[in-house]
C-alpha cells in the first residue's frame, strides 16, 4: 500500500492537470478529501479555491519545507528523493490558483539540500514542467532558506519571512494568506508532502486515494517515528491506524506514551494505544511520532518540551511570551518537588487562555502537550513529589 | 458606496461597512473593550491580546483591534471565557512588571494600573518579579527608559518609525527575554533619538517618561537670591486642562499665570512675545533671499530657497542627522524659546538692573525636545545658558497639584511686562501651520502694505491636520515700494507634521518637486507644538483636534494678530535690537547647526 512511493511518471500529473480547467483541478483535489499535511489539516482544494477567488493582482504558491517540528524528518526525504514531483504539484497548484510565482521556503537546516532541489528546478526548466507550460500560462520557483526559527514554519510568519519583516510582527489574521499573503496577493501556502500527493492525486485520481484512509482522512499519511523503538525512520501509513499498530509495526511495543505531532501534538498514553488513531479527527499530526519506553520520566519530557517552547516563542504576544514560562516553572517546581495541586490547577487554567488567546498557532498549541501530559502523568508526578516530601 | 455587513454584538444587531474592526464597531456602539498596545495614531498590531473577544463558531477568541469584519458574525464582549483570558494576560503582564506605583510619574494616569483596577485584580495570580531586570537609562537630556515597565505592546516602536521615521526603537530577543529597546542596545543619548516625546505620549506605562525638571525648578523658586523668570509656550495653555480633569481643548492662559504667581515665579512671560520676533527675523531672513533671487539672479537653490523654519528642535535634530545637505536653506532664527531665553539673560537684565548670574530662566513647554536644546552648546549666547530649565506642560501639572493650587477654580491674571505680550500670529505657532500662518501675515503685509487678504486674517489652506499641506497664496497684485519685484508673484507654502510627512516632504524637495515653494514649515509633533512630546496623555486626533481649536478661537480675540503690530516687538527692536536680521539680532537671536552622522 503506497500513495507516496506509488510508481509514477514524472509529469503524468501536470499533464492531467493542464488538459482540465483550473476549476475541475480544484474539483479533484476536493473530491479527493485531501487535508493539508503540515498540521492542521485544511481541505487543500478549499484552500485552492478560496485563492482563486480572492481579488489580488498576482498569486503565489508557497511551499513549506520548513519542517521544525522536532521529531519531523519525513519532508526532508522527500526533497531528497522527490522534489521533482513536489515541483509538479506547485505547478498544478498554480494553475488552479491563477499563480505565475512560486517559492520553496526551505528549512536552514537542509541547505545542503539546495543542491539537490536547484538541480530539479532547472531539470524541470529543461523538460517543459516549469517555465512556458501551456498558452498564457507561466510559472517558475525559487527557494529561499528559512530564517531558522520554529515559528517561522507559521505559515504568516513564513511569509513575513520571505518578506524580510521580523517574524511574527504586526500580521494579524484575518486576513488569511489566501486573502492577502505574500506581499498582500492571495497566497497558497502547502507543505511539501501535501503538494506531492496533489501530483499524484491528479495522475491516478480522486477515487485511487480515497481508497486509502478513513472518511474524514483520506489517503496515507507519512510519518517520522522516532525514540524508544527497534526501527525508527519514515513510514507511510494510512490514515485510522491505532496506536498499537503503529508501535507494532516500528518495534516500539511497550511504550509508555507515544507524543503524536511533535513537541506541540498531544501524549498518548499506553491505556489509550489500542483506541486511539492516527488521524485528523482523532489524534492528528503533521508527521512526528515519538515513542517514550517504560523508563521515561515524562515530567522531564515536558520540561524538554517547555523549554523548547520558551525558546522558540517569537515574544509578541503576551499570552504565549509570559505563558510558556509560567508553565516551565510549574513543571520545574512539580520535578523538585514544590508544587501543589493548586499550582497545576493554575498551570491548566493559563493553557485554556494560552489556547484561545495566542496571536499564532505556536502559543496555541502550546496547551496540547502541556495538558496531555499533564493530565495523564501529573498526579503521579505530583504523588511522588509528596512522597518524597 | 461601501459595500455593509450584518453583525451582531452582544445581542445588537447591526451593520457595518466591511472592513471595520471590531474594536471601531465597539467603540462606536459605546461597549466598553479593553485595549493596551491598540492606539489611535497608530497601524494595529494585536499584540497584547488584552482586546480579545468571542466569535461565535470560530475556535479561539479574536483580538477585537485587528480583526476586519467581512463577513456575517456574531460577537460577544463580555463572555465568562473572555473575562478569564483577559484578567489572565493582565497577570501574565503585571508578572514582570517591576515598580511601584506610589512612586511611579504614571501614578493616576497609567493604563496597566488603571486596567488592574477595573478588573479589581487582588492577588499576582502567577507571581510577581520583585528585583529588576534591566536598569534606568536616564542618560539623555528629555527621554528617559524603564524597561523594567515595559510590557511590549510597541506603541513606542510604531511611533519612531511610522509617526516619525527616525526607528530607533524597535524588539530584541525572543520568549520571554523579548525586550523593546534602542539601536543595538545603546543608550539613548547615543542614538539618533531626536528627543520628540511621541513615544512618550503613546506609551501606557511608566516605561518611558521625560527627564524630570521640577526638582530644580522648585530648588529656584525657594532660593531668595535668585530671580526665577518662566516662559510659557502657547501649546500647554490649550492642554493643561486635562491634568486637572478639564475637557480637552480648555484655554487656561489666565489661570496659568495665576497659578505661577502662586507658585512663587518673578515674572511671567509669554514665549509669544519671542514668537513675533521669530517671525520678523526668519520672514526678514526670507525677504533677503527672494531678493537674492529675483534682484540680484541668483539661483532658487543657491539664495537658499525654499526657506525651511527652524523653530522646532526635534526637527533640527533630524534634518541635522538625515538630511544635512538641506541645512542652508534652514533659517538661522532661533526657535522662540531660545530667543526669549537669550533676550532675558540681556535685554531684561539691563532693564531691570538685575545680574544675569541671579536669573533663572525657565520655560513651559509643550515639548521634550526643548529639554535637549537648551543644552545645546550654542544656546549661550546672553553669556550663560539661555534658558536654565524646561517643564513640560506634564511637570507643571505636576507642581501645580504638589503645590495643592486648584488650576481649575483660580482668578485670572495678566502676564507681566515688558515681555509678556504676543499677538495672535505668535499663538497659532502651537498648531501645524501656524508659523507659516503667522510669517504669512506679515510677509504679505511688509510686501504689499496691506493685510492677507483672508477673511478674519484666517490663512485657511495652511490650517488642519493633513500630513502634508501645500498652500496657494494669491497672486501678488499690488506691491509696497521697494518690493515691485514680487508683483505676480503666487506664494506657495508647504506644510508638514510628524517627521515621516517631514520626510515625505523632503523627499518632494529632493526630487524637484517644490520648485515654486517660497517657504516650508516643518514642526516635529503631529498636530504641531500641541501635540508635542511634553503634552498630557493620552493623545488622539480629536483630542488634538480639541487644543487646536481652543488656540485658533484665542488668537480671534487677541488685541494684536500680526507679528509686526506687537507693540513690544517694536519697543524691542528700538531700544536694543536694532533691526531685524541686525547686528545684535544675528549674535542673540540666530544659530547654526551642525551636520551630524546619521550612523551611530
Ligand atoms: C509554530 C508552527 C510551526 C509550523 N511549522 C510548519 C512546518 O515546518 N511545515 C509545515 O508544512 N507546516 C508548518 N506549520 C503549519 C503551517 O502554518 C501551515 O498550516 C501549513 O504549512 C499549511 O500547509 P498544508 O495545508 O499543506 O498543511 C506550522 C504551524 C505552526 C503554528
Ligand atoms: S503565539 Fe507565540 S509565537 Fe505566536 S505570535 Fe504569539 S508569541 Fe509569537
Ligand atoms: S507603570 Fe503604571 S502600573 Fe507600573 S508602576 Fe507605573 S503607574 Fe504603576
Ligand atoms: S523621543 Fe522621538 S525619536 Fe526619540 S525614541 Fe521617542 S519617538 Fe523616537
Ligand atoms: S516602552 Fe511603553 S510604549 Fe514602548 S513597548 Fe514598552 S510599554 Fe509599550
Ligand atoms: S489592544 Fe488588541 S491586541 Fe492589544
Amino acid at each position: 500500500m503506497s500513495v507516496i512511493y506509488s510508481d509514477y511518471n514524472v509529469g503524468a500529473g501536470l499533464s492531467k492537470a493542464l488538459e482540465m480547467t483550473p476549476e475541475q483541478v480544484i474539483e479533484t483535489i476536493k473530491e479527493s478529501g485531501l487535508r493539508g499535511r503540515g498540521g492542521a489539516g485544511f481541505p487543500t482544494g478549499m484552500k485552492w479555491e478560496f485563492a482563486r477567488r480572492a481579488e489580488g493582482d498576482e498569486r503565489f504558491i508557497i511551499c513549506n519545507a520548513d519542517e521544525g517540528e522536532p521529531g519531523t524528518f519525513k519532508d526532508r526525504e522527500l526533497l531528497r528523493d522527490m522534489t521533482p514531483v513536489l515541483l509538479e504539484g506547485m505547478a498544478i497548484a498554480a494553475w488552479a490558483v491563477g499563480a505565475r510565482r512560486g517559492f520553496i521556503y526551505l528549512r536552514g537546516e537542509y541547505r545542503y539540500l539546495l543542491p539537490v532541489v536547484n538541480g530539479a528546478i532547472e531539470e524541470a526548466r529543461r523538460a517543459g514542467r516549469l517555465g512556458s507550460l501551456k498558452d498564457g500560462f507561466e510559472f517558475d520557483v525559487e527557494v529561499t532558506l528559512g530564517a531558522g526559527a520554529y515559528v517561522c514554519g507559521e505559515e504568516m510568519a513564513l511569509i513575513e519571512s520571505l518578506e524580510g519583516v521580523r517574524s511574527g510582527e504586526y500580521r494579524n489574521r484575518p486576513p488569511y494568506p489566501v486573502e492577502k499573503g505574500f506581499i498582500n496577493m492571495p497566497t497558497v501556502v502547502n507543505n511539501v508532502e501535501t503538494l506531492i500527493k496533489a501530483a499524484k492525486i491528479m495522475a491516478h485520481g480522486s477515487g485511487w486515494f480515497r481508497q486509502y484512509g478513513t472518511e474524514k482522512s483520506t489517503g496515507t499519511k507519512l510519518i517520522s517515528v522516532s525514540g524508544d523503538v527497534a526501527q525508527p525512520g519514515v513510514y507511510e501509513i494510512p490514515f485510522g491506524m491505532t496506536i498499537h499498530e503503529l508501535l507494532k509495526m516500528v518495534g516500539g511495543l511497550g511504550a509508555k506514551a507515544v507524543q503524536v505531532g511533535g513537541a506541540s501534538g498531544i501524549c498518548i498514553p499506553s491505556e489509550e494505544f489500542s483506541t486511539r488513531t492516527i488521524a485528523f479527527e482523532d489524534v492528528p499530526t503533521g508527521g512526528s511520532v515519538i515513542v517514550f519506553g517504560p523508563g521515561r520520566d515524562m515530567m522531564e519530557v515536558l520540561e524538554n518540551f517547555m523549554e523548547f517552547f520558551c525558546d522558540e516563542s517569537c515574544g509578541y504576544c503576551t499570552p504565549c511570551r509570559e505563558g510558556n514560562v509560567v508553565l516551565l516553572e510549574t513543571v520545574r517546581k512539580i520535578r523538585s518537588g514544590q508544587a501543589t495541586r493548586n499550582d497545576v490547577d493554575l498551570a491548566l487554567g493559563l493553557c485554556s487562555t494560552m489556547r484561545l488567546a495566542s496571536k499564532c498557532g505556536l502559543g496555541q498549541s502550546v496547551p496540547n502537550p502541556f495538558e496531555s501530559i499533564m493530565g495523564h502523568f501529573g498526579d503521579e508526578a505530583l504523588a511522588r513529589a509528596g512522597e518524597r516530601r | 458606496m461601501a459595500e455593509m455587513v450584518n453583525v451582531r454584538i452582544n445581542g445588537i444587531e447591526t451593520e457595518v461597512e466591511k472592513g471595520t474592526t471590531i474594536l471601531q464597531l465597539a467603540r462606536k456602539l459605546n461597549i466598553y473593550v479593553p485595549t493596551l498596545c491598540a492606539h489611535p495614531d497608530l497601524r494595529q498590531a494585536g499584540a497584547c491580546r488584552m482586546c480579545v473577544v468571542e466569535v461565535k463558531g470560530m475556535r479561539t477568541l479574536q483580538s477585537a483591534c485587528s480583526f476586519p469584519i467581512t463577513s456575517e458574525m456574531d460577537i460577544f464582549t463580555t463572555t465568562a471565557k473572555v473575562r478569564k483570558v483577559r484578567r489572565d494576560i493582565l497577570a501574565l503582564l503585571l508578572k514582570n512588571h517591576v515598580g511601584e506605583c506610589q512612586t511611579c510619574k504614571r501614578n493616576g494616569n497609567c493604563e496597566l494600573q488603571r486596567l488592574a483596577a477595573e478588573f479589581g485584580l487582588h492577588d499576582y495570580l502567577y507571581g510577581k518579579r520583585t528585583e529588576r531586570r534591566y536598569s534606568v537609562d536616564d542618560t539623555g537630556y528629555a527621554i528617559v527608559r524603564d524597561p523594567d515597565k515595559c510590557i511590549n505592546c510597541k506603541r513606542c516602536v510604531r511611533t519612531c518609525s511610522d509617526i516619525q521615521a527616525v526607528g530607533v526603537l524597535g524588539t530584541l530577543y525572543r520568549g520571554a527575554d523579548t525586550k523593546v529597546t534602542t539601536f543595538m542596545e545603546k543608550n539613548i543619548a547615543e542614538t539618533l533619538c531626536v528627543n520628540c516625546g511621541q513615544c512618550i505620549n503613546r506609551c501606557p506605562t511608566g516605561a518611558l517618561t521625560e527627564k524630570d525638571a521640577t526638582s530644580a525648578v522648585w530648588e529656584a523658586l525657594e532660593d531668595p537670591n535668585k530671580h526665577v523668570v518662566i516662559q510659557t509656550a502657547p501649546a500647554p495653555r490649550a492642554a493643561i486642562g486635562e491634568l486637572f480633569g478639564l475637557p480637552a481643548g480648555t484655554s487656561m492662559t489666565k489661570k496659568m499665570n495665576t497659578a505661577l504667581r502662586l507658585m512663587g515665579f518673578d515674572r511671567i512671560f509669554d514665549t509669544n512675545t519671542s514668537a513675533d520676533l521669530t517671525i520678523m527675523e526668519e520672514g526678514t531672513e526670507l525677504l533677503i533671499k527672494l531678493k537674492k533671487v529675483y534682484i540680484e539672479g541668483m539661483s532658487k537653490d543657491e539664495a537658499g530657497l525654499p526657506g525651511i523654519t527652524s523653530c522646532s528642535p526635534g526637527w533640527i535634530k533630524w534634518i541635522e542627522q538625515f538630511y544635512p545637505e538641506y541645512l542652508p536653506k534652514l533659517s538661522t532664527a532661533k526657535s522662540p524659546q531660545q530667543m526669549f531665553g537669550a533676550l532675558v539673560k540681556t535685554y531684561y537684565a539691563q532693564k531691570m538692573g538685575i545680574d544675569p548670574a541671579n536669573i533663572v530662566s525657565v520655560s513651559l513647554m509643550p515639548c521634550t525636545a526643548k529639554k535637549f536644546e537648551c543644552e545645546r552648546p550654542e544656546m549661550r549666547d546672553s553669556g550663560y545658558k539661555d534658558v536654565d530649565y524646561v517643564l513640560t506642560t506634564r511637570e507643571l501639572g505636576a507642581m501645580i497639584k504638589e503645590a495643592g493650587i486648584d488650576l481649575p477654580n483660580l482668578p485670572e491674571s495678566e502676564f507681566d511686562s515688558p515681555l509678556g505680550l504676543g499677538s495672535g500670529a505668535g499663538l497659532i505657532f502651537g498648531a501645524t501651520g501656524g508659523v507659516a500662518e503667522a510669517a504669512a501675515r506679515t510677509i504679505w503685509y511688509i510686501v504689499t502694505g496691506e493685510n492677507v487678504p483672508m477673511k478674519n486674517l484666517e490663512v485657511v489652506p495652511l490650517r488642519g491636520f493633513e500630513g502634508v499641506k501645500i498652500a496657494t497664496l494669491p497672486k501678488i497684485e499690488k506691491t509696497a515700494p521697494g518690493w515691485e519685484f514680487m508683483k505676480g508673484i503666487v506664494p506657495k507654502i508647504a506644510v508638514a507634521h510628524g517627521l515621516a510627512n517631514a520626510k515625505k516632504l523632503m523627499d518632494m524637495l529632493k526630487a524637484g518637486e517644490l520648485e515654486d515653494v517660497f517657504c516650508i514649515e516643518v514642526m516635529a509633533c503631529p498636530g504641531g507644538c500641541l501635540g508635542g512630546g511634553g503634552q498630557p496623555q493620552p493623545t488622539s486626533p480629536e483630542i488634538r483636534e480639541a487644543r487646536m481649536k481652543a488656540i485658533y478661537e484665542e488668537d480671534r480675540h487677541l488685541p494684536y494678530r500680526q507679528s509686526h503690530e506687537n507693540p513690544y516687538v517694536h519697543q524691542l527692536y528700538e531700544e536694543f535690537l536694532g533691526e531685524p536680521m541686525g547686528e545684535l539680532s544675528h549674535k542673540l537671536l540666530h544659530t547654526h547647526y551642525c551636520r551630524r552622522s546619521r550612523r551611530m
